[in-house]
């Protein structure tokens, strides 16, 4: 008969599922084996960086779209990421410099239980969904992406927001030794989004960690990032530090630099142009034709209800 | 004609790319871009030779006004094809849309329509045709047209307005330049 020791303060939500288990090692291991390249004489840092990205378990998820996915190269190096400059080959080129080892996400504000959580916490507090979403860039262009995360809603469960917590403020990285594009004030930095609290609750609103099946490269907002996918890409922040619930409606970096452009919402919306150009129709990268956008980014299914009572003109 | 090749060079270093496959995830908009930030040098080329005539002491310089002025126009319509054509694909309504309704296209139109013109006008033939003055007169409308390309520039920038401000001052000195030398002439 084999004696069993158990431990009466380990719970069972402590217990690490097996997926997990085995990611780590996974994890582990090919960092070990990425970071002996480092020994290769001609060991290019992005080869090295993609490398260690260690594919992760997933599961599927009903939100996905079964759109053409657009190609990983176009969604690694067209991007959109002011902090390491403002062409759209800048953060492809510059994101190296970010460090993500050792990154820490403060989740506080209108919260019962406060809390920071390293990287491996994150990627055990929920099981990792495949969510093949659209992304609709304020600029009229558009692709389809396979994220990794789990609903933002299962974070925002953990710590108990209060009863005062109305909105969701979300903080970028700042420090422009890793970030250089922050020595330019073409925004002010840190990066400032924010949701109101039944967005952020939304299912669709995904807190998300990798893509392709693998973490998140430096250039899409490693190593945690937001994504909305029925708003412009603007709103769905990239390299989050903190996240924090608070009453009143946070201030965006985009709606602060140009109230009139960008709102606080920023829904998709084919009916309300920007005061520049049209958005009627987007670019689908990697086709030639413009397709016509679609209110919502097409999750009106799921998102219209947030917004029934709204003037989305005015509101935009 | 030295000129003229060297004007090719963007135009085949854009053709070199696009069969490397190298124009971005949205080539579209890169040589959409490409192509107007070109016409934007050569107008300031352009503009810069009466200066150059002037400061160096160079009579020769004087024909090279028509030629770099006729690259402008080139890579001009080309921007605008690449708008018209590829972009908007013709769509005529969407196309009256943007030119009634958004600034920064109807004052690229407006500059282009303004090359069209003196483009069709830069022959000798048709200088003597209308006149000295009034083809002096006439082609002055490069002041105006670069105000107009500068302001179109400036307007669709989303944030990083350093690219058209440069274009701005520079065309200010020589623009500038041009207003200072006349006063000091009058003055004399």
């Amino acid at each position: 008969m084999a004696l069993r020791f158990s431990d009466p303060t380990v719970l069972p939500s402590d217990i690490t599922p097996e997926t997990v288990f085995n990611n780590r090692r996974r994890f582990i291991s090919a960092s070990f084996a990425s970071s002996s390249l480092i020994l290769l004489p001609n060991a290019r840092a992005d080869q090295v960086a993609n490398k260690s990205k260690a594919s992760l378990d997933f599961k599927e998820s009903e939100f996905s779209t079964d759109e053409e996915l657009t190609s990983k190269h176009d969604a690694t190096t067209y991007n959109n990421f002011y902090e390491f400059g403002t062409d759209k080959e800048d953060p492809v080129k510059h994101a190296h410099l970010m460090k993500t080892q050792g990154w820490q996400l403060s989740v506080e504000g209108e919260v019962h239980k406060p809390k920071i959580f390293d990287l491996d916490a994150l990627l055990q507090l929920a099981p990792l969904e495949e969510r093949v979403y659209r992304l609709r860039c304020v600029e009229a262009w558009s692709m389809v992406i396979p994220w990794l995360g789990f609903p933002l809603s299962s974070l925002l469960k953990m710590v108990e927001p209060t009863g005062n917590a109305k909105f969701v403020e979300f903080l970028s990285l700042h420090d422009p030794e890793q970030m250089p594009g922050q020595y330019y004030n073409v925004l002010d930095w840190p990066y400032i989004e924010g949701l109101r609290i039944d967005e952020a609750m939304n299912p669709l609103t995904l807190l998300t960690l990798g893509m392709y099946g693998h973490r998140l490269p430096n250039q899409n907002g490693a190593p945690v990032r937001l994504v909305t996918p029925w708003k412009y890409g603007f709103k769905s922040a990239k390299s989050i530090v903190k996240i924090k619930l608070v009453e009143k409606q946070p201030v965006s970096s985009w709606n602060k630099a140009s109230p009139n452009e960008y709102g606080f919402y920023s829904n998709v919306n084919p009916e309300v142009s920007h005061p520049r150009w049209s958005q009627r129709k987007e670019r689908r990268i990697g086709e030639f034709f413009k397709r016509d956008t679609i209110m919502f980014n097409g999750y009106g299914e799921w998102v219209s209800e947030l917004y029934r009572d709204m003037d989305l003109t005015k509101y935009f | 004609m030295f000129c003229v090749a060297l004007s090719c060079f963007p135009l085949l270093y854009l053709i070199f790319k696009g069969a490397n496959q190298d124009l971005t995830a949205n080539p579209i908009e890169y040589v959409s871009q490409f192509t107007g930030w070109w016409s934007l040098t050569f107008l300031i080329i352009t503009l810069s030779i009466t200066p150059a005539r002037k400061i160096f002491n160079q009579p020769r310089l004087f024909p090279l006004r028509r030629t770099f002025g006729l690259v402008t126009f080139s890579y001009a319509s080309l921007h605008m094809a690449m708008w018209a054509f590829v972009d908007q694909l013709l769509d005529v309504e969407a196309i009256f849309q943007d030119v009634t309704q958004r600034p920064f296209i109807y004052l690229g139109v407006g500059a282009y329509i303004g090359l069209t013109i003196l483009a069709l006008t830069s022959r000798w033939s048709i200088r003597r045709r209308i006149g000295e003055r009034s083809w002096e007169l006439l082609h002055r409308g490069i002041y105006v047209v670069s105000l107009l390309a500068a302001s179109h520039f400036f307007i669709l920038v989303k944030r990083d307005t350093t690219e058209p401000l440069l274009f701005c001052l520079v065309l200010l000195v020589l623009l500038g330049y041009r207003g200072v030398s006349k006063i000091l002439s009058m003055t004399r």
